[in-house]
């Protein structure tokens, strides 16, 4: 017994156990644990208790984030590294993990209409949370895999989480091929480990450097880890699950997922392909520049045909997602390739939560719908928005403008950043497809303010939404964030440029 | 801090005017007319501090916005951009008092006129080039909403194709000028977005082309230059007039101001390279769209496409790249703001009274309105550039620049006199003169006190500026030397 727990231990050594790294991703933990709890034993449990104790983990999180702040070191013998890119990660995540809470809470259903979400979201959206703020922080192979695992498993259920025949729908599609994405990053890990003999970021960077080691088993590794990778991000050609996720999905869910798996996705893209794999840039910078330019494109061109918003605001994130690309492409030369996608990641983040948000509200117009089959985030619905609720149809212009990228809001300095750590890496190409691929954009941006502002209404004026007190303080919270980042980005700017120093 | 006093007053104007009560139009036309009144006032007094006869940037201000990305709050005014900033402060109020009796929501489209008069200030008074590109698309916003959501018909395409375009322009602009910056990085480690720094900053003759190719893209999309004015006419057209006078009037400035405040200094070898094009582009410019002028049935079109044939002018005189030139280019500015401002109203005033703007419709309103129709005619001759009268002089700058530099070029540009001439009084003469043949027309009424208060200070200055042009050419005149020093190309 003795002697095997020695061989264990020579073979496998145990690594000194850091509390204190990972203290965030241990209150989410905690309190996923605790919510579970509640939800099982308390089913009269009010949704306000449930989102208060959410609310409370995500408070714990992030204040234990901030007591990390300055902290800069490689835990668990290289397994999880805390630099920048983790800790930026961690702040956005957390921030969208309550903005998510709150759409959560005041819920898709009409005055009348029973809730579309099990309170069972809750907990589930902080074991969301955990595997992204885990996935940023990653730095072994292994851990990113396991990470995954924890966010994708948590999403399916929430996006089959609705009384709604094509939540179910949604969720089996993505869980079909999520889970054809992660046996791909799975066979790409073991190529990597075939290559290198190990899954830790660092020894894989030591081991690419190494001209005498083989290439090509690495190659063909990392092929399979950016496919799975591109999935989860929806880059193109990997896109396909996501217009009907977020169309069928209820919209928090469908918000949460937008924001924040891109905001955990490109972390982790960031962290391997730039950091780890920056030494191999010249083999895998064409690959990722050219499914940049694919997705810009083809989520660009898709997204005006569409006649429903979700629909067309999970194209618009497909394009987005390119944009990022670009990004990513810059950074492995250029370090402000790194600032640049992970200020990209914070204003797309609270930009594009706050138009599912309006989504939101618009879908809680009218009377209660026994069957709830129809779709309510068709364009039809939003005819003369502008006359009968003119803040919504507001602060939709914000959010649409905000997408489209015109000054002074955030997302003009996050697409400028973007492109200029293009133009610094020698991307100029690269930028004039992204400028090409934001004049598309603009079209159905502008179409949707076109629907609210300049067209009749049509019908009868509709019920209204009923009191939304806590929609509403999200819509306030995303739209003062996407205003004041646009107007100061100083700050956020040089919080982002910490991150450029990748820990491995 | 004056400069950035008036820059900013409109937009608390029409923060002001969101205050107002829904239901409570009156004080918000109040409101907006106080603001842009201020905003005037506030031009006055920068006019009257301006030092006549200094070629720099004067009464100017700098404060960091965004150091991280080496952005900085820089503005100043110069001879070039003082009568402009002059010309935006005058016809605002008299584009919101123009829109007096307008009753669909009033309260929005009068905030959104004053933002779109931040904003267009905001591009003539940028002296950092990041600054200029947020103004610059900042424009496309309230214009978008002004043009889509209170034009005529076809609003909505007007509006697109309007936004669309424009904002192809500036975004190329925006990778020329993020591509300036980093050379200028590159080459000397400071990032800066200074317009000084960056113009004296030596930039090879072959960069210097694709850089202008992006400015380039902007400016002659917003001016417009043929063959990319077709959002043009669309866009005046559909416009609610009051928004096609300050478009007209001022936005179209917009791109000649570009060509001369930036791609010129900045890019003087490439300008240099690009101006037979750019010369050829403008002749065609002008004699094409007098010739589609000369056809249109809607007299607003008309005065649309004649609008783009003026603007054909100024191109030519900036790109003479001679004093004369480019202070004609500068005074024609003004005059054509001041007489198409004055065309357009008077559409609006016409269109108010009878619901059409179709020139047939008309003829013989001279014996139903003669004050109406003396107006008219000033304006009018403004436009056609009888000597005395504001017109003669841009244009006798302008052509007298090319002409130093280019004859052929000036010789045709001079067809395109005639043939302003041509569409012009051909207009006048079926609209205002001829027997009275119409019933509906019979009883119109003539200019009302309000119209007098909008259209009187026009035709003043129409007529003084024509007689005395000497104060304006003097302020203007140290600038556009400075900028034909500034144009010289460093290899012969």
């Amino acid at each position: 017994m003795h002697l095997l727990a020695q061989a264990t231990a020579e073979l496998l050594p145990l690594p000194q156990i850091d509390w204190r790294a990972i203290a965030p991703e241990l209150a989410l933990a905690a309190a996923g644990v605790v919510l579970l709890m509640v939800v099982a034993f308390w089913p009269k449990a009010g949704r306000g208790v449930l989102a208060g104790l959410t609310l409370a983990g995500l408070a714990v999180a992030a204040g234990l984030t901030a007591w990390n702040w300055d902290l800069s070191r490689v835990a668990f013998e290289g397994a999880v590294s805390l630099d920048g890119i983790t800790r930026y990660s961690r702040m956005v995540l957390l921030a969208v993990g309550a903005l998510a809470t709150l759409m959560v809470t005041q819920g898709d259903s009409r005055e009348g209409e029973p809730d579309d979400t099990p309170p069972e979201v809750f907990p589930l959206l902080l074991f969301a949370l955990l595997g992204m703020v885990l996935l940023a922080a990653a730095s072994d192979l292994l851990v990113v895999f396991i990470a995954l695992e924890i966010l994708s498993l948590s999403l399916y259920v929430m996006a089959g989480s609705s009384r709604r025949q094509a939540a179910q729908e949604a969720a089996m599609k993505y869980f079909l091929l999520g889970a054809f994405s992660s046996a791909f990053l799975l066979y790409g890990i073991a190529l990597c480990y075939g290559a290198t003999g190990t899954t830790n970021l660092l020894g894989i960077a030591r081991a690419s450097a190494d001209p005498t080691g083989d290439g090509t088993l690495l190659l063909a590794g990392i092929g399979l880890l950016a496919v799975g990778f591109c999935f989860k991000v929806s880059a193109v050609p990997f896109h396909m699950w996501t217009p009907d996720v977020y169309q069928g999905t209820p919209t928090p869910v469908a918000a949460f997922m937008a924001a924040a798996t891109k905001v955990a996705g490109f972390a982790v893209f960031l962290r391997v392909f730039a950091g780890a794999l920056g030494g191999l840039v010249v083999s895998w910078r064409p690959v990722i520049a050219a499914v940049a330019v694919l997705t810009m494109l083809v989520g660009a061109a898709l997204a005006v045909v569409q006649t429903d918003l979700k629909r067309m605001l999970a194209y618009s994130s497909i394009s987005h997602a390119g944009y990022l690309l670009v990004g990513v492409a810059a950074a492995a030369t250029v370090p402000a390739g790194v600032s640049a996608s992970m200020f990209y990641l914070l204003a797309y983040a609270f930009m594009v939560m706050g138009a599912f948000m309006v989504v939101q509200y618009v879908s809680r117009l009218g009377p209660p719908d026994d069957d709830a089959i129809r779709e309510r985030s068709s364009l039809d619905d939003y005819r003369g928005l502008a006359r009968r609720h003119p803040w919504a149809a507001g602060l939709l212009a914000v959010f649409m403008l905000a997408l489209t990228g015109i000054p002074p809001l955030s997302g003009f300095w996050a697409k400028y950043y973007v492109f200029l750590a293009g133009i610094e890496a020698g991307l100029t190409w690269l930028v004039v497809v992204a400028v090409v691929s934001s004049v598309i954009s603009a079209f159905f941006y502008l179409r949707v303010l076109v629907v609210a502002y300049l067209q009749e209404p049509v019908g009868d004026a509709e019920a209204a939404p009923g009191r939304t007190p806590v929609l509403g303080l999200a819509l306030g919270l995303a739209s003062l964030l996407t205003v004041a980042i646009g107007l100061a980005p100083e700050a956020l700017v040089s919080a982002a440029r910490t991150a450029e120093r990748i820990l491995g | 801090m004056l400069l950035t006093a008036t820059l900013f007053a409109p937009l608390v104007g029409a923060l002001l005017v969101a205050f107002v009560p829904a239901d409570r139009a009156q004080p918000a036309r109040w409101v907006a007319l106080a603001a842009s009144l201020a905003t005037l006032g506030l031009g006055v007094v920068l006019a009257a501090r301006f030092e006549t006869g200094e070629a720099g940037f004067q009464l100017g201000m700098a404060a960091d916005w965004v150091p991280a990305f080496g952005v900085s709050y820089r503005v100043g005014v110069d001879g070039v951009s003082l009568p402009l900033v002059l010309l935006t402060t005058v016809l605002t109020p008299l584009a919101i008092a123009g829109s007096w009796r307008m009753t669909d929501r009033p309260r929005s489209y009068l905030g959104l006129l004053l933002v779109l008069e931040t904003a267009m200030l905001g591009v003539f008074v940028s002296l950092d080039l990041f600054l200029f590109y947020v103004f610059w698309e900042a424009v496309l916003v309230p214009a978008y909403f002004l043009i889509g959501s209170f034009g005529g018909q076809r609003r909505v395409y007007a509006a697109v194709k309007f936004f669309v375009y424009t904002l192809l322009g500036g975004l190329l602009m925006l990778v020329g000028i993020i591509a300036l910056f980093w050379l200028h990085q590159k080459a000397t480690g400071v990032p800066t977005f200074d317009y000084d720094t960056l113009r004296d900053f030596d930039k090879a003759p072959a960069t210097q082309r694709w850089l202008f190719a992006a400015f380039f893209a902007a400016f002659a999309i917003k001016t417009p230059l043929w063959p990319l004015h077709t959002w043009l006419p669309d866009a005046y057209t559909e416009a609610p007039t009051t928004t096609t006078v300050l478009l007209a009037g001022v936005m179209s400035k917009l791109g000649v101001y570009g060509f001369l405040r930036f791609a010129l200094p900045l890019f003087p070898d490439a300008a240099h390279w690009f101006q037979p094009a750019l010369l050829t582009l403008a002749v065609v410019g002008i004699l094409y769209c007098a010739l589609v002028a000369t056809v249109q049935r809607d007299f607003k079109t008309l005065v649309a496409y004649s609008s783009v044939s003026h603007l054909g002018f100024i191109v030519l005189g900036i790109f003479a790249f001679n004093v004369q030139g480019l202070q004609g280019g500068v005074f024609y500015m003004v005059a054509h703001g001041l007489v198409i401002g004055g065309l357009f109203f008077v559409i609006g005033m016409l269109e108010e009274r009878r619901g059409t703007r179709r020139i047939d419709e008309f003829g013989g309103l001279q014996q139903a309105v003669p004050r109406m129709a003396a107006v008219m005619l000033v304006i009018t001759l403004g436009s056609v550039a009888l000597p005395g009268l504001i017109g003669f002089v841009g244009e006798f700058l302008t052509l007298l620049g090319a002409f130093l530099e280019n004859r052929a070029a000036a010789v045709l540009a001079a067809l395109g006199v005639i043939l302003g001439a041509v569409y012009l009084l051909w207009a006048y003469q079926r609209m205002w003169h001829g027997p009275l043949e119409r019933e509906e027309n019979r009883a119109l009424p003539d200019l009302t006190g309000r119209e007098w208060a909008i259209l009187g200070p026009l035709v003043a200055a129409i007529i003084v500026l024509g007689l005395f042009p000497r104060p304006v050419l003097d302020r203007v005149e140290p600038s556009a030397q400075r900028v034909v020093e500034q144009t010289q190309a460093s290899s012969p």
